[in-house]
């Protein structure tokens, strides 16, 4: 246990409104040094509201916040950064044109008189990944990387700025295990030179592996804070949700039922493959049945969906849906044979932030139907309604801004955008990603009936619980390669893990 | 839930809708200092069943620009812009005059027959839309930078008009063409008539259907819009398309009103003032477009220029008050300016 007493930041009767709904209703957050404080809420509690009303990127509405005992009021993420509290935030927001150097020092280059030096930008650069083990080529553009090594570049930046306060929201993820491993690592060692950091995080596992203290939030409002050693985890959520939980819903291992085998084939892949992306590969889904991709981060999985959807163009092997040989070539022929796909990141691929949520989720029905049938706006608004209800999204009106949503709620929009199409094949790139314990709860209800309609989904994820828990059938790909499917009673855990072990560590790429 | 109710006033009006009440305050604001201080400004007349007077004068004077604003309001909308717009005014009306006088270039000053109205109208007109259609396919599939692909066109385009004109300044007779440019249809000015027309016509195709709302989403985030099936780069292709549609009709206005066409100055400059236009009509770089702001926003801009001359101000101040009124509208509209004005003005009831 850390030291006590101490107190970091101190916010106290926080309240911040926005049109429509308030975000923040008086709450209080203690953060003391060297301590890893989590911070837990459904989507849509108020946790990256505080966050960026706490560096500056929202105005404070009314309350105190103390920083090392002094009132503390930043008016930009850099000015937070300079006071001494530096953040990563739930979207990856650097730079992806500028290299990965550039990234971390943009803003604080090291100056060699009045030019920049570059040489040592690239060193610190470098050493700054080498603390989270990433070696990486620190000149080459961000955008040439994943997403989870974005991440890790805004971790390193963060934990470069050195600063009191460190905040992570949602930092793991995109990243794979041994990722995880090496940024509690550092946070732990972080924590010992008495820095303060605030976590935040879906990942139950990671909140009771790092945190020493846990605040939760929800619906805007402090519910309480308490030790984490202290807390039981089914208490835990059923805080967060407000309500008592089934303890099934929680404990995981529920197989997925069998696919009887006399099922349809919808979409047969044969020895498909995408010249220096994908190595060719067979993939078989049904009607009703719900097949996983399992593998790390870049094994494939994305690129598979994307081959799937006619984003990317297969360079040979043959597909089939219903048996007839197609050619998908783009996104809107995809769509027209009932695919669809929810893809892995919804900032730049799924949502239009200055749409409204109407026609975020109106949209590809629309553009099924072409510009020039309209659906009356009477249909759009109980298709938008029926969704809201169904999925739960947390709105202030089916006018809001989808921009103005909280992470896990846009998620949702997008969710709903594809279930209104109704579509045969619905690819499911992680959709549980930065989404709570309750949303995903749902999202796999609603699977499961998907699923009892005679929709096929092909599900991806990092979760392999997640994979065992829904799937029926789970191809299992590593370094671009599909190194084996099972099906049935040999899916769980540990032959998805064995079978990604064989042949050498999972190094990923 | 917390719902809390909406509070509406001047400085924080619906965040859904774009408000054009900002554009239609500074619009309103001209004519009131022209009410006051200017005589007869709202004076409209009927001589020989035609409308005249200022106000007249303004649409009349402004068809041109207010119809380049509304193809550029599109381009702006799917995160574009066009700066060949008045390039392809001087192509179309030089083409227009040299259809006209096809030997004129020769120094033969005699008319031939006269050539069909069709003609005269339907070639230039099909060359603006194929040069629209080129810039579309430089920014939507080759990927080049609006600003750049258009500017291309900005450059050569005015040599292209100069080499169809042999570099004269073609000046003709031809009734019936000349009617586009100055004839009088049910009391109004012929070009208002078709500004009034063009603007039903576009505001009908793209908010009776969905198009508005695709080239929205395509602008806003053309990815995810590529996702959701919209044809973002067809979409796109067809709003330069347009645009070049309405620089070519408004080549032919000016050309027709004036009677000639000069290639070196015909349309000059006036994709500035169409951009500048579509700016201070709230439509944002790639996102919602409001083609009522942007036409209130070509008014702005033409009533400043009659409000200056009818006051007697030498013309070359018209540019430094131009630019003076879309500072103030464009900070009028950002919106961090007005939280920060309300702020101010409220501070009263702020918690400390």
């Amino acid at each position: 246990m850390p030291d006590i007493g101490n107190v970091l930041l101190e916010i106290r009767g926080l309240t911040r409104s926005f049109p429509g709904v308030k975000a923040l209703d008086a709450v209080d957050f203690t953060l003391r040094r060297g301590e890893i404080h989590a911070l837990m809420g459904e989507n849509g509690a108020g946790k990256s509201t505080l966050i960026k009303v706490l560096t500056g990127v929202h105005k404070k509405g009314s309350g105190s916040i103390k920083f090392e005992g002094k009132e503390f009021d930043a008016s930009s993420p850099m000015d937070a950064a300079s006071k001494g509290i530096s953040t990563v935030y739930q979207e990856i927001n650097l730079l992806p044109n500028l290299s990965v150097a550039e990234n971390i020092f943009i803003g604080r280059q090291p100056m060699k008189g009045i030019r920049i030096d570059w040489k040592a930008i690239n060193m610190n650069a470098k050493n700054a990944l080498a603390k989270l083990d990433l070696e990486i080529d620190v000149t080459l553009p961000l955008s040439s990387f994943s997403t989870a090594i974005q991440q890790m570049v805004a971790i390193a930046r963060a934990i470069d700025i050195r600063a009191n306060i460190l905040i992570l929201d949602e930092p793991t993820s995109s990243l794979d295990m041994a990722e995880c491993k090496n940024l509690f690592k550092t946070m732990k060692r972080l924590k010992d030179e008495g820095m303060g950091i605030i976590f935040i995080t879906h990942f139950l596992d990671q909140v009771y592996e790092t945190s020493d203290r846990i605040t939760v939030l929800r619906n805007g409002q402090f519910i309480g804070e308490y030790k984490t050693a202290e807390l039981p985890r089914f208490q835990l959520i059923s805080k967060m949700l407000g309500k008592e939980l089934e303890q099934e819903m929680v404990s995981s291992g529920k197989r997925a039922e069998e696919t009887p085998s006399q099922k349809e084939p919808f979409m047969t892949l044969n020895n498909v493959e995408e010249k220096g992306v994908l190595f060719p590969f067979d993939l078989g889904i049904c009607e009703g049945e719900v097949v996983g991709l399992a593998g790390l981060l870049g094994s494939g999985r994305t690129e598979v969906a994307k081959l799937l959807f006619g984003i990317n163009r297969p360079t040979g092997g043959t597909m089939e849906i219903d048996n007839e040989p197609v050619a998908i070539h783009s996104p809107r022929h995809a769509i027209s044979h009932s695919i669809a796909f929810c893809p892995e990141d919804r900032k730049t691929e799924g949502i239009i932030p200055d749409l409204t949520v109407r026609e975020n989720i109106v949209l590809p029905l629309q553009s099924r139907r072409g510009f020039l049938r309209s659906i009356s706006r009477k249909e759009q608004d109980r298709i938008t309604d029926q969704y809201i209800e169904l999925l739960k999204i947390k709105v202030s009106g089916r006018e809001q801004k989808a921009g103005t949503l909280s992470g896990g709620n846009q998620q949702k929009v997008i969710l709903a955008r594809w279930m209104a199409m109704n579509p045969r094949l619905l690819i499911l790139d992680e959709p549980t990603r930065g989404i709570d314990v309750g949303a995903k709860a749902e999202i796999e209800k609603l699977i499961f009936r998907l699923r009892e309609e005679g929709r096929s989904i092909l599900f991806i994820s990092s979760e392999l619980e997640e994979i065992v828990h829904t799937c029926s059938r789970v191809a299992i790909l590593k370094g671009r390669k599909k190194v084996g499917e099972i099906s049935g009673e040999n899916i769980s855990e540990e032959t998805i893990m064995t079978t990604l072990a064989q042949e050498g560590t999972g190094e990923r790429l | 839930m917390n719902i809390v109710k909406k509070k509406r006033s001047l400085l924080n009006p619906g965040s859904s809708d774009l408000s054009i009440i900002y554009p239609l305050l500074a619009f309103i604001a001209i004519l009131l200092f022209n009410l006051i201080f200017t005589d007869g400004f709202f004076h409209i007349e009927i001589k020989n069943g035609h409308l005249f007077g200022s106000l007249i004068d303004i649409f009349n004077r402004g068809a041109p620009v207010i119809l380049i604003t509304i193809g550029m309001t599109l381009v702006y909308a799917t995160g574009g812009v066009d700066l060949s717009v008045g390039a392809i005014i001087a192509i179309s009306g030089a083409l227009a005059a040299q259809l006209i006088r096809p030997d004129y270039v020769k120094g033969i000053l005699e008319y031939g027959d006269q050539t069909s109205l069709i003609i005269v109208l339907l070639v230039p007109l099909v060359l603006s839309i194929i040069l629209g259609l080129w810039n579309g396919f430089l920014v939507a599939y080759i990927g080049v930078q609006p600003i750049i692909a258009t500017l291309i066109l900005m450059t050569v385009g005015r040599g292209i008009a100069q080499l169809i004109t042999h570099g004269q300044i073609i000046v003709f007779e031809h009734a019936p063409f000349q009617f586009i440019g100055s004839g009088f249809f049910l009391g109004l000015p012929f070009p208002v008539i078709m500004v009034i027309l063009l603007f039903i016509l576009t505001w009908a195709i793209t908010r009776k259907t969905t198009l508005g709302l695709f080239i929205e989403a395509s602008g806003a985030n053309p990815l995810a819009s590529r996702y959701m099936g919209i044809p973002v780069r067809m979409i796109t292709t067809l709003t330069y398309g347009f645009s070049g549609f309405c620089a070519g009709l408004a080549g032919l206005i000016i050309t027709a009103d004036i009677k000639a066409a000069d290639a070196n100055n015909a349309g000059i400059f006036m994709e500035l003032d169409a951009i500048a236009a579509v700016i201070i009509g709230g439509t944002i770089n790639g996102g919602r477009f409001s083609m009522a702001g942007a036409i209130i926003g070509a008014l702005i801009i033409q009533s400043l220029t009659t409000t200056i001359i009818t006051r007697g101000v030498p013309p070359q101040v018209v540019l430094v008050f131009k630019a003076v009124i879309i500072i103030m509208v464009a900070l009028i509209q950002s919106k961090k300016l007005r939280d920060q004005l309300s702020l101010i003005l409220h501070s009263g009831d702020r918690p400390s």
